[in-house]
């Protein structure tokens, strides 16, 4: 029974972790950028809830209707001043300019946060847990978390299958000089992909600081998931964005049972033992995405 | 008064000028046929005045108005669109979902799905299929198609025929007809000269980045021709 716990809580655990990755994947597939400051942006949000949560006394989770907004509006500035310029000069480019951002994001919150780790109290749901017989138990928050996560995913799915800035995001990704063709305004959407993709890493960083501690340095741990779990379930698809958050989740949860320290390791093993057998990922979509 | 005003139009690629100072009109209804030999600047002239050509210099106008210097998005908005060289259909996007980016501008006008695919039955019939599944002719109609969603004043079609079947092309040629009876104006660069002849009301040969020849098809003699094509 103590496995089954272990998986259950993997699956759960992924849905964070695809939280976290669904906007990588998002603005990868879009426009080919990287974003190495990804993992900082939602330690920033989380941050940004918990100044919010001092100042107002707010809940955490009432903070998002603030600290999202926020973050997209963040988003497209950053993309239409300044990542825009980056584009179609190779991956380098943005992946310097990126890692730059993640410097001053962490420097940023060290100076005006210090170093101590925080949390985010919601006051009870991060510990209430649901009985399923037997001795399972799943805790309310990562249920929660777990169906945001489907939410997310299957709005952004829809929204890029059956809307016309769907379309245009499909357009612009295969050929941005055709689609400007058409009548398509790539900087304007390159803004817009990347105002989701904050916004969906917003909600990630807030969900991570209710479920755990969180210190200014601990973006580059949530990026590295976050690669992960897109790369484990597949480029381009955001589906096995899903899976590939589940597997690492249950990897590291599994991992974490054979011997408590051993789950990140065992999360990095699978990473590497699908990248070895199945370099395209578990759900490579019909269309390959050229990198 | 002219759909499209240009006056001394001039465009570069890097160090290398491809147009040297092109001027035209095209009136409201027209078809005019752009000819002239490889790398004669036909390609360049067309996406210069789709905005798509970067420091391009001279006077474009539009119904009276400047857009010289406008960006391709923008143009679409105003109008005026381009079927590009080599098609371009979005090889994720279904025949469906490409003839819909091109209403990305919602322009009102005569064109809708159900009005481009009476016109070309087979992008109805494969709609669900991804765009580039298409053989080059029914890509070709499916880049007009697309075109035409965006309901222009002006379409400036980009080598319409070039390595198509020649029923492909009487069939494309055919739609050009029912096209222009909804009052689009055309302008259509074609290497096959006696096949956009036959259609074109004016034509303008290019030659060396020049207008060599401006006339209409039935007044010009094929010596003349000949001579602005080739330059003998």
């Amino acid at each position: 029974m103590a496995w089954v716990d272990a998986v259950v809580q993997g699956v759960l655990l992924g849905g964070l972790y695809a939280l976290f990755a669904t906007g990588l994947s998002l603005i990868f597939g879009v426009m080919r950028l990287v974003n190495l400051a990804h993992g900082d942006f939602s330690i920033l949000a989380a941050f940004l809830a918990a100044a919010a949560v001092a100042v107002w006394s707010l809940n955490p989770l009432l903070a998002l209707a603030l600290v999202v907004p926020l973050m997209a509006a963040l988003g497209y500035g950053l993309q239409w001043l300044v990542l825009d310029r980056l584009l179609g000069r190779g991956v380098l480019p943005a992946v310097l300019v990126t890692f730059g951002f993640s410097v001053i994001i962490q420097n940023g919150l060290l100076e005006a946060f210090s170093a101590d780790s925080r949390r985010l109290n919601p006051g009870g749901i991060e510990t209430a847990s649901l009985s399923l017989g037997g001795g399972l138990a799943v805790g309310w928050f990562p249920l929660l978390t777990f169906a945001v996560a489907v939410l997310l995913l299957g709005g952004l799915q829809l929204l890029i299958g059956h809307t016309a800035i769907g379309r245009a995001f499909r357009a612009t990704s295969d050929d941005p000089a055709a689609a400007a063709l058409m009548g398509i305004d790539n900087r304007r959407l390159h803004g817009l992909a990347m105002a989701l993709s904050l916004a969906i890493v917003a909600v990630a960083g807030i969900f991570l600081g209710i479920r755990t501690t969180f210190t200014f340095g601990s973006g580059p741990d949530r990026l590295l998931f976050a690669f992960e779990a897109v790369i484990i379930g597949g480029l381009g698809s955001l589906w096995g964005t899903l899976v590939g958050g589940v597997v690492l989740g249950v990897a590291q949860t599994v991992g974490a049972k054979l011997s408590p320290g051993w789950g990140i390791l065992t999360g990095h093993l699978v990473f590497l033992a699908v990248l070895l057998l199945r370099p395209s990922g578990l759900f490579s979509p019909k269309r390959r995405v050229d990198a | 008064m002219s759909l499209l005003s240009v006056r001394e139009l001039s465009a570069f690629y890097g160090d290398f000028q491809a147009l040297f100072g092109v001027s035209l009109e095209v009136a409201a209804g027209e078809l005019v046929a752009v000819i002239g030999a490889n790398g004669a600047g036909k390609t360049t002239l067309l996406r210069a005045l789709a905005g798509a050509v970067p420091g391009a210099r001279g006077a474009v106008e539009l119904e009276g108005r400047s857009v010289a210097g406008l960006p391709a998005e923008v143009l679409v908005g105003l109008g005026l669109v381009l079927v590009p060289e080599g098609r371009k259909i979005f090889p994720s996007l279904t025949v469906e979902e490409n003839l819909r980016v091109g209403a990305y501008r919602g322009r009102p006008g005569p064109w809708s799905l159900a009005r481009v695919q009476r016109l070309f039955p087979i992008l109805a019939a494969r709609r669900r299929e991804p765009g580039t599944n298409l053989s080059g002719g029914e890509q070709q109609m499916l880049a007009i198609g697309r075109g035409l969603m965006a309901n222009p004043r002006l379409l400036l079609v980009d080598e319409i025929s070039l390595g198509l079947a020649p029923l492909m092309v009487k069939r494309l040629y055919e739609a050009l007809t029912a096209i222009r009876a909804e009052g689009t104006t055309l302008i259509v660069v074609e290497q096959d000269v006696s096949q956009v002849l036959a259609v074109a009301e004016r034509v303008y040969c290019l030659r060396k980045g020049a207008v060599s020849l401006e006339g209409v098809p039935a007044r010009l003699g094929r010596a003349q021709l000949a001579g602005a094509y080739f330059g003998t």
